[in-house]
């Protein structure tokens, strides 16, 4: 058999994603981080999401999926409170959580990346991804003003930790390009990298291989992976790609029309006759 | 009646004459912006500038006249003629046309896709540029203009009203300028025709497709330039009559490209998007200004119809962001 | 060939970052402190103070704080006149309240008054946004120039209503009002927009810098990672108004040494700051001083070579700047929507490779 170079170094990658899924040690899946109870979201007279109920584990990577117009993006929406939910509880490493603001959700330790890329397109890579670790720099107006100091040194902190989530993600080359001049896969990327700067305790992924080749989405899976494996870090996801989201979750929720029609692992999923239905396209009586 | 009341009602109907005013200029952004996205700070020099041209037109002054006396050393001003208002008014019409045309070729068309504050400052530019030029064209002095219009008040009407006040109360009848009416129902018949014409015309239908979306208009075959010429020239032809009736009150000096200003809170109530927001905005501030002035002003030291329709524009909007007749915004990520 | 950046290589993230990375840079920048500080107050005379150099000065600050505000957290403000007119109010009322009180002092606390205005007026970017909220700053420029027109105790009852500033000394040698030398009243404008512009160059480098430039480029997602845009949008509109304040100060007391509001401070001020930054370029703090410097500099070219030059009219050389100012914008903005401070960028870029392009 002969193998061309380009293919011999995908199996390799598979390999390699096969073995941090199933790598030793095992990872471990604790307890809920997350629950929604009972989420209802309307706009006006349409209900975009009507009486959904899940779970986020610790340490899993869970997958929101469905067709067009689910409620997929509301729902990831609600979870760091960019929507408010008419009914329902949100509880948030065992506790409810009340009226919050976006920004206090994200200091909770929540981040995101969007489904149109939401990166500052002014601003350079290295810019970006420092942006994302505002919650976590305290200097003051004073200090800033005077930089030297207390100000300098936190940059400098922060810098550090950042560069490492720049070399994870292999983007040094871009480092000091602003964003908006980078193509598609590396503003996913740079954005990615905005949203583990912040250090979550849980991750939100909005289709964050929407729109890839194949090379870019193996490369994204990979981050993916690695992020969950090295890190620790929850992540949900939303994803349109069926193959990639039975292949890196540890469990899938499926929405249609708003409404919670299946939940749980990927085989389970898959042999789930509702979900089955939603995809093909059985009418809606 | 009280003679309390009835001053009350002289405020309330001049500040719906003024509103009325107010509305012709708010129109003439709507329609710019609704068309290209451009929010046209040049609306009000336009209006001077149309002004100025008619006057010129119509005196048969020299253009430039100035300008080549400075180089020249000569003496011209006048051609001497005079042409009848109708003349000049398609005169000058025929001029914002040609001014509809050079703005596109000129400046539009190498800013397209800029963002909408580049498109914004270049209208400034596009304002101040107007005023120098219309200044060297027909000289900065200021200027009747009479197109034969009514003007003054109107003794009838001061007889009517005096008969409604009581027996013997120190009142003696309303005032309201006779010109003000007519220019209040120029501007309605303005608004109405115009109205008309984008629900009911292909060139009006092209309009309000491009308005909503310039990639999709594009695609269905709306040829973009020719309707932001037309969009101009119409904005230039709303800013002849504003500058027409405004310069007809008050003379045509540097003052009238004002107005503009006038009707930027009127934008913001109604919407940049709404013709009957632009409207009703309008009145809202006419007559709220009128008013606020004439109870409240005294107590301050009056002129504060220089901030007050921005300041109640400003607080209608804290607490109604989407505007008179706009629908609630969904943010969306 | 001799603008290189080869060679220089950078060890540690504080060298990363600083303001010129490039040595050739940083020699260039120190010369132009040198001659700014220590040549010209030897040779300034008072024609080039009134008309050329101490304007670009307190024009340059104007800009600063405009375009922290426009530039870098992007609400455009039509306010800037008003806020100058609060800065220069104060400014007079301090002065002659408290006559004990530093120059100084009175400086910068005119522009914490005017921080505190302009934090006041900036609430409703919370709610409205774009254009809406240019127009609504208007409400600003208008409200604040007809406040100082009509209460009198805004300009201690003066018959004129004029503000007249009354001397103040810097170590002796008196820096306001008309009898100041020149080079005094040149540094002292200088010494201030040395240490504004060193202010904001660290303010937008930092957090602070990059909370606003996240509003101003996507402001949900901004809030979404975790910025507040109750704190950025409203210290934006604080350090903002606060710099024009002082921008105002300075106008008044150090330049015009008397001032009447709606000459002083009316919309058209507004206008012209913002073309600066626009020409200068949005977001840049060099584009503020090319902004100012350009803006200062053009109508003076123009009235010394048609006035001056041709003998025109002052009426008509007027005029014609007007229009020769509003075709430059325009021409600018095609040609180069990102300003002088881009043109600077690109032409550094080709030095870098000067003379062997490839």
């Amino acid at each position: 058999m002969t193998h061309t170079v380009a293919e011999a170094a995908s199996d390799d990658l598979e390999y390699a994603v096969k073995e941090i899924q199933h790598g030793i040690p095992p990872r471990v899946i604790g307890e809920p981080v997350m629950e929604m109870k009972h989420i209802t979201l309307r706009f006006g007279g349409v209900t975009a999401i009507k009486d959904i109920s899940f779970d986020i584990r610790e340490g899993e990577i869970r997958a929101i999926i469905g067709p067009n117009g689910a409620g997929k993006s509301s729902m990831l929406n609600v979870i760091n409170g960019f929507y408010h939910p008419q009914e329902g509880e949100i509880w948030f490493r065992g506790k409810k959580r009340g009226p919050m603001k976006p920004h206090e959700i994200a200091r909770q330790g929540i981040a995101r990346t969007f489904q149109n890329i939401a990166l500052f397109k002014g601003m350079t890579t290295l810019d970006n991804i420092m942006t994302g670790r505002m919650t976590l720099m305290k200097t003051g107006m004073l200090s800033q003003l005077w930089w030297w100091g207390r100000a300098q040194a936190e940059e400098i902190e922060h810098r550090e930790k950042v560069e490492r989530i720049i070399d994870f993600l292999e983007i040094q080359h871009i480092r000091k390009t602003p964003v908006g001049r980078l193509p598609y896969g590396l503003q996913k990327r740079v954005e990615l990298g905005r949203a583990l700067a912040a250090e979550p305790k849980l991750l939100l992924l909005d289709e964050p291989m929407a729109g890839m080749n194949v090379e870019e989405k193996e490369d994204m899976c990979r981050f993916i992976l690695d992020v969950n494996d090295e890190f620790g870090t929850t992540i949900a996801l939303i994803e349109h790609d069926m193959g990639v989201v039975m292949d890196i979750a540890d469990r899938v929720v499926v929405l249609d029309y708003g409404k919670k029609i299946g939940d749980g692992t990927p085989d389970e999923i898959r042999n789930n006759q509702e979900v089955i239905d939603a995809y093909l396209g059985v009418s809606h009586d | 009646m009280s003679p309390v009341f009835l001053n009350t009602l002289e405020v309330i109907l001049n500040g719906l004459m003024a509103g009325v005013m107010y509305s012709l200029v708010a129109l003439g952004f709507v329609l710019i912006y609704k068309a290209s996205g451009i929010f046209n700070y040049a609306q009000g020099v336009m209006a001077l500038f149309a002004a100025l041209t008619l006057v010129g037109l119509q005196t048969g002054q020299v253009p430039f006249s100035h300008l080549i006396n400075a180089i020249f050393g000569t003496e011209v001003h006048h051609f001497g003629w005079e042409l009848p208002a109708l003349v000049a008014i398609v005169l000058t019409l025929g001029v914002m046309v040609i001014f509809a045309i050079l703005v596109e070729r000129l400046v539009l068309r190498h800013l397209v896709g800029q963002e909408p504050i580049i498109l914004f400052m270049a209208t400034i530019g596009l304002a101040y540029f107007m005023e120098g030029f219309g200044d060297l064209m027909w000289g900065s002095d200021i200027k009747k203009l009479d197109v034969g219009l009514p003007s003054g008040g109107s003794f009838w009407l001061e007889d009517v009203t005096r008969g409604w006040a009581a027996e013997g109360a120190d009142y003696y009848g309303m005032y309201i300028d006779l010109l003000d009416v007519w220019a209040a129902i120029v501007a309605t018949i303005l608004v109405v025709s115009l109205t008309l014409f984008s629900q009911y015309t292909k060139t009006g239908r092209a309009l309000r497709a491009v308005a909503d979306d310039h990639q999709a208009a594009l695609s269905v075959g709306i040829d973009l330039r020719t309707i932001w010429v037309i969009t101009w020239a119409i904005a230039g032809f709303v800013a002849l009559v504003a500058g027409v009736m405004w310069g007809a009150k008050s003379g045509v000096q540097f003052s009238l490209s004002l107005i503009a200003l006038k009707a930027l809170p009127v934008l913001m109530l109604g919407g940049f998007t709404s013709i009957p927001g632009a409207i009703v905005g309008g009145l809202i501030i006419g007559v709220g200004e009128k008013l606020f002035e004439y109870a409240i002003g005294p107590m301050l030291g009056g002129a504060t119809e220089n901030w007050f329709a921005y300041v109640l524009a400003l607080l209608f909007l804290v607490f109604r962001p989407q505007g008179l007749f706009g629908e609630k915004i969904i943010e969306r990520v | 060939m001799f603008y290189r950046e080869a060679g220089d290589f950078k060890t540690n993230y504080a060298d990363d970052s600083q303001t010129f990375p490039i040595a050739f840079d940083r020699k260039a920048y120190y010369a132009a402190m040198f001659v700014a500080f220590c040549v010209i107050p030897l040779v300034i005379n008072s024609y080039w103070e009134k008309s050329v150099l101490v304007p670009f000065l307190v024009w340059s600050i104007a800009a600063l704080g405009l375009n922290i505000l426009t530039g870098y957290c992007g609400q455009v403000s039509l306010g800037t006149g008003g806020f100058m007119a609060v800065g220069a109010f104060a400014a007079y009322k301090l002065m002659t309240a408290f006559p004990e009180l530093n120059i100084f002092f009175v400086v910068f606390l005119s522009g914490g008054i005017t921080a505190l205005v302009g934090i006041a007026f900036g609430l409703p970017s919370l709610r409205i946004k774009g254009f809406y909220l240019a127009v609504a700053t208007l409400a600003a420029q208008f409200f604040l120039v007809w406040l100082f027109n009509k209460v009198p105790w805004f300009y201690n009852y003066s018959a004129s209503g004029q503000i007249t500033a009354p001397e103040r000394t810097v170590f002796g040698v008196i820096v306001t009002g008309p009898n100041a030398p020149s080079w005094a009243t040149y540094l002292f404008c200088l010494t201030i927009l040395f240490l504004l512009a060193w202010g904001a160059r660290n303010l937008t480098r930092g957090r602070i810098g990059r909370s606003w430039m996240a509003i101003r480029d996507m402001d949900i997602a901004a809030e979404i990672i975790g910025v507040d845009p109750l704190k950025a949008k409203l210290s934006a509109f604080g350090v903002s108004s606060f710099y024009i304040g002082v921008a105002g100060a300075l106008f008044f007391a150090s330049y015009l040494g008397a001032a009447e509001v709606t000459e002083a401070f009316g919309i058209n001020q507004s206008f012209l700051v913002l073309f600066m930054i626009i020409i200068g370029g949005l977001g840049s703090i060099f584009g503020s001083f090319a902004g100012a410097a350009f803006m200062v500099l053009m109508p003076v070219a123009l009235k010394n070579l048609l006035v001056g030059g041709l003998g025109w009219p002052t009426d008509i050389a007027a005029h014609l700047e007007l229009t020769i100012v509003g075709a430059l914008i325009i021409f600018f903005l095609i040609v180069e929507p990102h300003g002088l401070a881009q043109l600077w960028r690109l032409t550094k870029e080709k030095l870098r490779l000067w003379p062997f392009p490839y």
